[in-house]
């Protein structure tokens, strides 16, 4: 008897407190991570790093969810929905599906996705031009090679990683048409982002054959690389976020890619009230892209390097210089 | 025809990458041949390799880090032991649970620790296990032949790695010329006739589990102190699991499992070799088909081309005294 009068008590008490809860939604921003994880120094960090700049900037806190497999994608999407997070950028190309099927669950909820497409109105999108970025440090790889032999290493192969490969080559070949490149990708899956072993037998395999730079794409895998080249006393190219300082002296130079402020961008957009829903496309001359070049590698690259690169960098600005992308038709011409 | 260099460039490779495989298929060899089946040999190398790279972080010293990675790669092993021999659990249970225990004990320890991910700190070259040139190394070299291969193959390793065949022959001796080595083969083969001598079981399987976790703990060392240089979520990658297959290709018998575990890293080796070079005929090979070339190969090696391999006639049964 007791228990059946204390149950509508019950709702109606749980019902108030979550009309309450709901008058005060407050921004709250989420943020969910590929798999590599928070502290790939690469990535996935630049993403940390954007939300952090954010939250020291305006004072609101964010969520953040590290995916350990691939069907948690949708979970903690639809986790996140659900407890009122709003916006949610989710990071990296593989999201794609999972977001696809939860941002139409949820409508009234801001999504955003790096390195994907959603075509909904509820979800924004961001890609890079990644090319370009790959052209400049190719660039800066054939000039300090002396083997005339520079690598890479890829994470997942995906024609995203491949469109870095494809125009590092086109750099490479930009400045030594005579140079030869050895290409690695270190797996087909998502496992592939997160084997710095892996990364480094690769980046050993192209040592051995005469390479003297290594470029990577391959998030957390990649710390491998640029480990190996330390051992081996070559060069190391990071990626995504500024990997200059990890091994000071071993690493030529990264390619910036700007996730960090494409976060920090959603983030404010969405605080504002606005959310821009649609593709956005950032490369060197949205500021997206770049290349790094701080106290820790000042010493590798070269006055005529680094004029050279300027050049180029202006030229893809201006359009005097088209960087293959290999995405537009899945083929690299070189 | 691929130049010397190439060749060579393989092999060390191969060599690089058979090396936990080594510690660990002898570690599997051990308590197999004493009666304990260890599926749990995954887990104890990741328990190894995340106590090592975080002891080494902390003290800056690799060999306390390999101390480390040795204690708690014993204490998975006693786990193992207690459940199975004294307690005479299921064999297969008891492994896996290390294995999970592992996997989660690893994460969240390394969370709570050092708060990235499960990574521990990246490890300067001090904390690491690194490279031992051979004395004359770069002297020799211009003989042709003999010169690059003593110098790209033969030296230039980690110590680990010389520990590691070192292993192979000290467990061949110990296996088939010591009094220990003819008690362990017999007590995995018939305990009943090793009680009658008046030899205890128990004593025995505990010594196997335990020399079992030992060489486990240097295969997690290797992984994240001399190969790499921290620990990474799940790092073993399953190479717990393939140094099994290693062991049983290998027959249980040192030597034929250390060709085993050289033929796997040499899989692995030249799937990173053959990516993206066009073969003749065949033309360019695609990632997928070279990275299931290993795996591919394990199979056709498992399915009895050459011959049939024959565990142990006791392995994973619990012993008691008088059933048999």
């Amino acid at each position: 008897m007791k228990l059946r009068k204390l149950f509508p008590a019950l709702t109606l008490t749980l019902a108030a407190l979550l009309a309450a809860g709901a008058q005060a939604a407050e921004f709250k921003p989420g943020l969910i991570y590929d798999l590599g994880g928070r502290f790939d120094k690469s990535f996935n960090e630049a993403a940390l790093n954007g939300a952090q700049d954010f939250e020291k900037d305006h004072g609101v806190r964010f969520r953040d969810f590290e995916v350990n497999n691939d069907s948690q994608r949708e979970q903690a999407m639809r986790n996140f929905a659900r407890r009122g997070f709003n916006p949610i950028v989710t990071i990296g190309f593989s999201q794609t599906t999972a977001l696809e099927k939860v941002a139409k669950e949820f409508p009234d909820t801001w999504f955003g996705i790096i390195d994907g497409v959603v075509d909904l109105p509820n979800v924004q999108s961001v890609l890079f031009r990644e090319e370009e970025g790959s052209f400049l440090v190719g660039m800066l790889a054939a000039m300090a090679s002396e083997t005339g032999t520079v690598g890479f290493v890829g994470g997942m192969d995906i024609p995203l990683i491949r469109r870095f490969a494809c125009g590092y080559k086109q750099g490479v070949l930009h400045v030594d048409p005579g140079a030869r490149v050895l290409e690695n990708m270190t797996g087909t899956t998502g496992a592939a982002w997160n084997d710095p072993l892996k990364g480094g037998e690769l980046a050993q395999s192209q040592f051995d054959r005469g390479a003297d730079v290594v470029f990577h794409a391959a998030g957390a895998t990649g710390l491998g690389v640029l480990q190996a080249a330390k051992d081996n006393g070559k060069l190391g190219i990071g990626v995504d976020s500024n990997q200059n300082h990890l091994h000071p002296g071993s690493v030529l130079t990264s390619m910036l890619k700007g996730v960090d402020r494409a976060v920090y961008r959603m983030y404010e957009e969405a605080q504002g009230g606005g959310w821009t829903s649609g593709v956005t496309v950032l490369g060197i001359k949205e500021g997206g892209i770049d290349w790094a070049l701080d106290e820790h590698n000042r010493a590798l690259i070269t006055a005529a390097m680094e004029s050279a690169v300027t050049k180029a960098r202006t030229g893809i600005i201006n359009g005097d210089i088209a960087v293959h992308d290999y995405m537009k038709e899945n083929t690299c011409p070189w | 025809m691929p130049s010397l260099e190439i060749v060579l460039s393989v092999l060390d490779s191969s060599v690089r990458l058979a090396v936990p495989l080594v510690f660990a298929a002898l570690a599997g060899l051990y308590s197999e041949r004493s009666g304990v089946v260890d599926i749990g040999l995954e887990g104890k190398m990741l328990a190894a390799a995340f106590a090592a790279a975080a002891a080494a972080g902390v003290t800056q010293s690799a060999w306390l880090g390999l101390c480390a990675g040795v204690a708690a790669s014993c204490a998975l092993a006693l786990v193992h032991g207690f459940a199975c021999i004294t307690h005479k659990g299921d064999h297969i249970v008891s492994g896996m649970a290390v294995n999970i225990l592992a996997f989660g004990l690893t994460v969240i320890l390394g969370v709570a620790w050092f708060a990235q991910g499960g990574r521990t700190p990246f490890l300067g070259s001090e904390a690491r296990f690194g490279a031992l040139v051979f004395p004359g190394a770069d002297a020799v070299a211009p003989l042709p032949l003999l010169g690059p291969v003593y110098r790209e193959l033969l030296s230039g390793h980690n110590i680990l790695v010389y520990l590691a065949f070192a292993c192979v022959g000290a467990t061949a001796w110990a296996l088939y010329r010591t009094r220990f080595g003819l008690r362990l083969r017999a007590v995995g083969e018939n305990p009943a006739a090793v009680d009658t001598a008046g030899i205890s079981v128990a004593f025995l399987r505990y010594r196997a589990v335990l020399i079992c976790g030992i060489l486990c703990g240097f295969a997690g060392a290797y992984l994240s102190t001399a190969q790499g240089a921290a620990f990474i979520s799940g790092m073993t990658a399953g190479k717990g699991f393939i140094a099994l297959a290693a062991m049983i290709f290998g027959k249980w018998r040192p030597w034929p499992v250390l060709s085993a575990c050289l033929l796997f890293g040499f899989f692995e080796a030249s799937a990173a070799h053959i990516q993206g070079v066009s073969l003749p005929l065949v033309g360019a090979v695609p990632v997928q088909a070279v990275q299931a070339l290993p795996y591919l190969f394990t199979v056709v090696i498992l399915a009895g081309f050459f011959g049939a391999a024959v565990a142990p006639r006791a392995a994973g049964k619990p012993y008691t005294r008088g059933e048999h």
